[in-house]
């Protein structure tokens, strides 16, 4: 079944990734910008990283037929140090027209602290500005319930269109609250944080297929850049139909991203 | 929470998961038994085991909702932003509650 994964790192993972992704039916990945794994030295290695989102991996996926899009930001990771973010925010704005920019994403908190906070407003008003979808990471473990409830408010208190904002990394304690609130949310499929496939398909049993999707969020570290297909396996071993399948993992990317008038993959 | 949807019986789901859960709750036993060999640590126990041993008993309450309640039992519950962020890591449990 043709699928996409919305959230995938794809500048960590092997070209024999973007094969096998393929042969399981990833049509199209969208790659929110992130943290290395290391603290970048210098804003301008930002401007290095913003070239391989937009032009390296597009061409990189295209050989496999998988369409590639991407989101722009500073990651929360690297936003404590404020003047620093700013920098890096400055090189956005120059990217924004590539062909296959969505937004601005994975925007966020990490440790909840007031200078991500800070960032965290600024991205969103650049996101405002140039009228751009929005992609945020939820904070790690014991943070995750406090920074999205944080996140939540910054949302509302710029008054964004919540179905134009899917929230990431949802998890049983913080999925009522994002989907109650009218905005998106994704769910993360890893080996030891985030959902199993198992509990993903628990959630979507409770709180139904509306406005939610999976992703591999595939990166540097335990992560499996075929989770989704997984995840839709667990789905039949339940006995739920292709129906559902195509829901989270088609319908309802297309119909998020689709608000981007670039996207356009190929089905 | 809505009504469940899940297209398997209950006695499906006892089929289908038992065996993979009853692996996992091994690996729970032995976790703690590994840490019992190790021997007592130096002061207090660590946080993280601390929660894991205050999270057990909610799996057997008869509440219900147990993930999220495991969840939220190891969250970070204040609601004003930190100063400043001096570390990047989580730790998988909230260091300021006394478990
Ligand atoms: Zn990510």
């Amino acid at each position: 079944m043709p699928y996409i994964d919305p959230h995938i790192h794809m500048v960590s993972r092997t070209t024999d990734d973007y094969a096998r992704m393929a042969e399981a039916g990833c049509i199209a990945v969208t790659e929110p910008a992130f943290w290395a794994g290391f603290d970048r030295s210098n804003p301008a290695g930002f401007f290095d990283y913003f070239r391989q989102l937009t032009d390296t991996e597009p061409k990189r996926a295209a050989r496999y037929g998988i369409a590639h899009y991407c989101w722009l930001c500073i990651n929360p990771k690297e936003a404590e140090d404020v003047g620093f973010a700013r920098e890096v925010m400055g090189l956005i704005p120059e990217f924004l027209d590539r062909p296959n920019v969505l937004g601005i994403g994975e925007i966020g908190l990490n440790k909840n602290s007031r200078n991500e906070l800070v960032i965290l407003e600024e991205q969103i008003e650049l996101a405002r500005r140039h009228d751009r979808l929005i992609l945020v990471h939820t904070p790690h473990l014991e943070d995750k319930l406090k920074g999205t409830r944080l996140i939540i408010d910054a949302l509302r208190n710029a008054a964004v269109d919540p179905g134009r904002v899917l929230i990431d990394h949802v998890e049983e304690h913080t999925v009522a609250q994002v989907l109650d609130a009218g905005f998106w949310a994704g769910m993360t499929l890893y080996p030891d944080s985030k959902c199993t496939p198992q509990r993903a398909v628990d959630i979507i049993e409770c709180y139904g297929r509306e406005r939610i999707w999976i992703n591999s969020a595939g990166d540097w570290g335990p992560s499996d850049p075929l989770a989704v297909p997984k995840c839709h396996v667990e789905m039949r071993r339940r006995g739920h139909g292709e129906d559902l399948t195509r829901r989270i993992s088609l319908e309802n990317p297309l119909a998020f991203l689709g608000q981007c008038p670039s996207f356009q993959p190929r089905i | 929470m809505a009504e469940s949807t899940c297209p398997l019986s209950g006695q499906d789901v006892v089929e289908r998961y038992f065996m993979e859960h009853r692996a996992k709750l091994l690996d729970i036993a032995a976790f703690l038994d590994r840490i019992d060999r190790a021997g007592p640590p130096p002061g207090h126990e660590d946080v993280r085991v601390r929660a894991l041993r205050r999270a057990i008993p909610l799996l057997v309450d008869g509440a219900g909702d147990r993930t999220r309640r495991v969840l939220e039992l190891f969250s970070d519950h204040s609601r004003d932003p930190i100063p400043t962020a001096s570390t990047q890591a989580a730790l998988g449990v909230d260091s300021g509650t006394a478990y």
